[in-house]
Parts: structure tokens; sequence; C-alpha cells
């Protein structure tokens, strides 16, 4: 696909590795911060082909896994109620809540909805304005604002039979909380290029300078990515902590002002539990008190719910790279990508998944070689 | 409100959460064509029916009855919206059974058919669907000669749901099944992937991609028997409907026990399909096909498979996308672009559009 493909070019993606495997001289571990860049790492094998000496920890930046326990059980609930239509992202469906999820909800009988587009949700509402249509709002700074912009077209357009479930949530905060955690190993960050195009970078240059990091704005193709890892090995390399932009052709200091401004109208600051980390200050936003009845908290009293968090894993500690997935007791017996105990062994792109699957090819890490193909 | 003591969190005690796999209802991803559907197969089916035959678990089933090798296969299309760029519910009904068929080696030769109607659904709709279907069969040279048709209240059907099942015979000296697959056997696919999945979800989503992307609905009968008039030496045939490439490949690799290694730019993907794939969060390696088939064929005879698939009109795309490896028997692993590589797993249930 044009100005995809171009991003994906071999031969300059090998000059980047060129120059990465000259720049390092010993190791450092990096961050990529967005779930989405976690699965273009997976996806293109990046991180096989970076030195030894230069890991990736994969981010808490996939907004399915932070969402929190409370806030999916009242999906649950609401999307329960026979006036309800339930629309959401399609990857939510399967998030587990207190022993269901929203797939469960679905073969139940509740009227739950893919959309890809929470203006979708709104088109909804207005076809059938005898339900109540609700759109689950998650997400980091990247989702927010089309949700932002949902709810201010429903109070514009008067549509009253909407609301949104949100529970969004802010990566400068984030970063602080992993940078405050005595066992951090995190060296630089691959900062959320699409965070970025949003909200700017203002947020960070306070960051880098607080906790001596670099922080690297970077985008999602393999050449993004490979220019994002040169550019922080580069900084650590020199003793060097600032913020730079390696993905200028999306992302502006200033970030997109109206999506800033549609931000700030419709959504308020406030704390935010993660899921599996607890409250983090500062590192969510909900609807401002003008928005209120839009608000599926508000508009469904969604009391006594008591929430239980399905046994534990330890992703906890392979998230932050202090545990190699096969360290794990339960790795490959009790949790294995079809009876998984953790996000991380679920998908392709979770760090116990990715372990379990190379380590199946026959070695710890993933292979660097494997035979020609006719 | 959580509690909001600003004690710093606890990152060791992370934990994502996990998706739920033993679901005490049928849910979507049951009918995904991924591990849930395999595992529903397993775990009530296969025991409760028992049989030798069955356990065989291919496209279709390879039987053997008074001395004529016969194969038999069924499936039940549920497809929304019934018209879609390229096809209709009834084209689907009439090549799905067909290609399961030819995945034996067989050519179709007699149909059933069966409709499930809504109550209250047009009778030019019922009509349109019919004279698709009669076309299609007319089309694979097959002939529909029983069927049977029942009403479902208002509300409980989607307004057409049809079931065919069909029998063909397998020519002397044709032993086509997964098992057969070896290490050093050549992988072709016959064309691009992905084209029927994503006409499908564009129509269905009323997402607009600014090019009409049109289904590879098409009968393989003919190109499968194009093949074996080369040999008929081919070790395995998949039609990758459901769950996609992926599936089939592992599907394969799992029955043989042996590793399945493609290379993932020689994957034919048409670049409207990869930009679809892209905006929704799909990858194409898991979208589905309706008129393509993906072959394990013998080394010393794939130059001459894949010349004879590329003069078949339904076969002008086909190219070598991988082979078949003694290493990590049971996986399917792709060679990157970059030269990295990656481990293309079983789908679990139905693929979800990725949030980011």
């Amino acid at each position: 696909m044009k100005y995809i493909e171009e991003f994906q070019n071999p031969q300059l993606a090998q000059r980047l590795l060129d120059d990465i495997h000259a720049t390092v001289t010993r190791p450092w571990a990096l961050m990529e911060v967005c779930g989405g860049q976690t699965h273009s790492i997976i996806r293109h094998g990046i991180d096989q082909l970076l030195p030894e000496h230069v890991e990736l920890i994969h981010g808490p930046g996939c907004p399915v896994c932070v969402t929190p326990l409370e806030v999916i059980d009242k999906a649950l609930e609401i999307a329960s109620r026979p006036e309800v239509v339930f629309c959401s992202f399609g990857d939510m469906l399967r998030v587990p809540g207190t022993g269901r999820d929203l797939f469960r909800v679905k073969s139940e009988g509740g009227d739950v909805r893919v959309v890809y587009s929470p203006l979708d949700a709104l088109r909804i509402a207005q076809q059938n304005p005898e339900r109540q249509v609700v759109f689950f709002g998650i997400g980091f700074e990247t989702t927010a604002p089309p949700n932002a912009m949902t709810v201010y077209q429903a109070r514009r357009l008067g549509i009253r039979n909407f609301s949104l479930l949100v529970s969004h949530v802010r990566v400068p905060p984030a970063i602080e909380a992993l940078m405050l955690s005595p066992d951090c190993r995190v060296q630089g960050f691959l900062a959320a290029g699409h965070v970025c195009s949003v909200m700017g970078t203002d947020e960070y240059p306070e960051l880098a300078e607080r906790f001596a990091v670099p922080i690297v704005v970077t985008g999602f193709e393999p050449l993004d990515i490979l220019e994002g890892v040169r550019r922080t090995v580069r900084q650590l390399e020199r003793g060097e902590h600032r913020v730079e932009n390696a993905y200028p052709r999306a992302v502006r200091p200033e970030g997109n002002p109206a999506a800033k401004a549609m931000l700030e109208d419709v959504f308020e600051v406030t704390d935010r539990a993660w899921r599996g980390i607890g409250v983090i200050p500062d590192s969510g936003w909900r609807l401002s008190e003008r928005y209120r009845e839009y608000d599926a908290e508000h508009r469904f009293t969604v009391g006594g719910i008591t929430t239980e968090e399905p046994a534990a894993c330890r992703s906890g500690e392979v998230l932050q790279g202090l545990l190699k997935p096969h360290e794990c007791e339960a790795f490959g017996t009790l949790c294995t990508p079809r009876n998984p105990l953790g996000a991380t062994m679920v998908s392709n792109e979770g760090a116990c998944a990715a372990y379990y699957l190379y380590r199946r090819l026959g070695g710890a890490t993933a292979p660097k070689e494997t035979s020609p193909v006719a | 409100m959580p509690d909001t003591t600003q004690a710093p969190p606890d990152l060791t005690a992370w934990t994502c959460p996990a998706p739920l796999r033993d679901q005490p209802k049928v849910v979507m991803g049951h009918g995904g064509g991924g591990v849930m559907s395999a595992e529903l197969v397993q775990n009530i089916f296969a025991p409760a029916f028992g049989g030798r035959v069955l356990s065989q678990l291919g496209d279709s089933a390879a039987l053997s009855l008074g001395g004529i090798r016969l194969a038999f296969s069924t499936d039940s299309f549920v497809v929304r919206p019934l018209f879609f760029p390229g096809g209709s519910i009834g084209d689907l009904a009439v090549n799905g059974t067909v290609n399961d068929l030819a995945m034996s080696g067989a050519r179709a030769a007699f149909l059933s058919c069966g409709f499930i109607l809504e109550e209250g659904v047009e009778m030019e709709v019922v009509a349109r669907v019919s004279h698709a279907l009669g076309a299609a069969a007319r089309a694979a040279d097959v002939e529909v000669v029983t069927g049977d048709t029942k009403v479902v209240e208002a509300g409980h059907g989607d307004g057409v749901y049809l079931n065919t099942a069909g029998i063909g015979l397998i020519p002397d000296g044709v032993d086509i099944r997964p098992q057969r697959v070896v290490p050093g056997d050549v992988v072709i696919v016959s064309g691009a992937i992905g084209v029927h999945g994503v006409a499908i979800m564009s129509v269905r989503e009323g997402l607009e991609f600014g090019v009409e992307i049109v289904s590879d609905c098409a009968a393989l009968g003919g190109l499968v028997a194009t093949m074996l008039d080369v040999t008929p030496d081919l070790h395995a045939l998949r039609d990758p409907t459901r769950g996609g490439l992926a599936a089939a490949l592992n599907e394969i690799a799992v029955a043989a026990r042996v590793g399945v290694e493609i290379r993932e730019k020689a994957v034919p993907v048409p670049p409207e399909v990869d930009g679809a794939c892209t905006m929704l969060g799909l990858d194409p390696l898991y979208v589905a096909n309706e008129g393509k088939l993906v072959a394990f064929v013998p080394r010393q005879h794939a130059d001459a498979v894949l010349a004879a698939m590329r003069a078949h009109p339904l076969g002008a795309g086909s190219t070598v996308i991988g082979e078949c490896v003694r290493s990590h028997p049971g996986m399917v692993v792709a060679r990157t672009g970059l030269g990295g590589t990656r481990v293309v797993d079983l789908p679990i249930g139905e693929q979800l559009p990725r949030i980011c």
C-alpha cells in the first residue's frame, strides 16, 4: 500500500539495523509504549533483528488489557439490560470481567454490537429512538477525541438515548508510574506516535529530564520502529536524555489543536484504575460536568458489583522485563496459549506467547535463521 | 470511586486479563473455524458420533461403498447479506460443497439442498437465491437432486439459510489427505487471498474502500482436475475458507506433523485487501476465501503443477508461498519481509478488529 510499503523497505531497514549494531556497545532495555508498536514488532520479527543487547520491553499500551475489571463488569451489567444496545470495538468483546465476557452476554440475549467508529453507535441511536445505545469508550489519547466528538454531536443533535461508558487512559502518567516503580529496568522509551499526533510532545520533556530517560516519539511501520530504536540507543550511548520526534510525518510538537480542544471541552482529567496495577493519579479522563447526562455510569445505576480478578500470573514482572517468561513456574505447564493465565500468553504479540512459540521452535529466543524456501 | 491514595502503583502485581475459554453457551467464536470450532468438534461431536471416517476430519469424507471411492461433504450457509459483490448465498452453497469435495480430488456429481426460510422473507428473494444456486450448479457441472424446505417464525432466522451436501467420485490412484504431506512438499496457493472476507465485510459493515472488492467465490473442481491431469500424486489440498490461509496451513501442519514455512512477501494479497485489513486491524492470512485453494505438492511435480494451475482461469494467480520442513512440526512460521520470522498460529475464535 502506498506510503506504507515504503516504510517496510528491507534495504533501508538493513541500513538502520547496521547503524544500530554499530552504535550499541552495552546492554540497553527500551520500552515501546503502545500495543500497536508491539504488534508491528512481532508481526515483522523486528526484535530478532536487533543486537542481542537491545531488549524491547512491551509496555502497558494495550487498552484492552488495562481497562479495569470494575468497568468491564459495569459494561457487562449494562449490556445485559433489555433496553440497551451495547456498542464496542471488536477486541473488547473477549476481555473477561468477573466470570464472563461480552461474548457471553451476547449469547445470553444481550444486544452487543461491534462497531468501527463511535459515530456508528450514534447512528444506531438515531435509528432506534426507543432503545438506549451505549458506546464503550476505552483507549488512550488516540481513541478519546472521536469519542469526545461523538458525545459533542449527540448533544448538538439532541440525541438523548446515547451514552458513553468511559474508561479513557493517558500515557504520560503511566510512564511516570513505571519510572517510579523501584524495580523499573526501562532505560529509554519509544513514545506512542499516534498518541503524540493528538497530544503533541509537550508532556514529555519534563519526564525525560526528571527520570533521565530518552523519549523518542516513534511510529508503527518497521522503518519507524527501527529509527526510534536507533535514536534511543544513540542517546543512551552518548549519555543523553532528550525528547526526539522520529515520526515527524504524523506528529507536530503542538499535536492536533482541534482534537485537544474537543478533549478539553468534553472530558476532564481524573484518577483512573489500571487493571492489575491499581490507581494511577490523573491517568484518565471522564466526561466533564457539562456532559454528565451522557455518562452511562450516571444514566444507569450500576451498583452492587463485586469484582473478582481471575487467578494471578506473574505477567507484571514479565511486562517490566524483571522475569523472562520461561522463568515463570506456570510457563508451558499451567499456562499455554490454549489455556493462558495472563494476556501476555494470549496473543502472538504477548511476551509469553512469543516465547512459548519460539521455544517450541527450538530455542529460548526467536530463531535467527530458518531454512530457505523454494 | 476506587481508593485514590498516592502510594506508588505496584507494577509487580500487574496481571492482564485472559479471554474466557470455557463458555457455558455457544458464542460466535464456535463458528469461526479456529481453535474454538475444533474444540467443539473434538469435545462434543466426534465423541458423540464416533467412527473411523469422521476421525479423518478432512474437508470431505473419503468413503468406500461397494468398491467405489466416494467423497461426501456437507456445509451450511448463514451469510449476511444474502447478495454481495461477486456472488450470493446461492453461489456459496454450491461452490462451498463442490470445493470441499474437490479437496479430496473428487469431481462433485450430485448435491442436496435444504432451505430454512424465515417467515416474511420476500418470495422474490427466495427466487433470486434459487436462481443463483441453479446457475452456480450448472456452472460447476453438478446436479441438485434432492432438497428440503422449512420455515421458521419471523425473527428466528436471517431471511434464508441454506445447507448443501454433495457426493462425487474420487478418481483411481488419487489419495489426497493431510496425513500424506511430508517435509519437502511445496506449498502453492491458487491466487489472491482475503478477497471474499473483505468483500463481505465491506458490504456488511457499510465500509467503503474507494474500490469495490468483489468476492472470489468460484467452484474449484475444474482447477483440481487440471492439476490431477499433471499428476495424481497431490498430497493435500485445502480451500482456505473460515480462518483463512492461516487456519488451513495449521490444520495441515498438525495433521501431517510437519513444519510449514512461508515467505510472507510471496503470499499474494491484493493492495485493496491489504489496505482494508490495515484499516480494520485484521490480518489477511486469517480472512476467508471462497474460490482459492492451497496445495501441498511433492517437489518433483511442483513446477508442472504450478504451470498447469496458471494456465487455468481460476488459477492464473497461482504462486509458491513456501514449503514443508522437518523442524517445528505442527507449526506454521512466516519469514517476514525484513528477514525476521513470526509464528502464524491457529486463530482462537473469530478474528476481531484490533483497537490499536
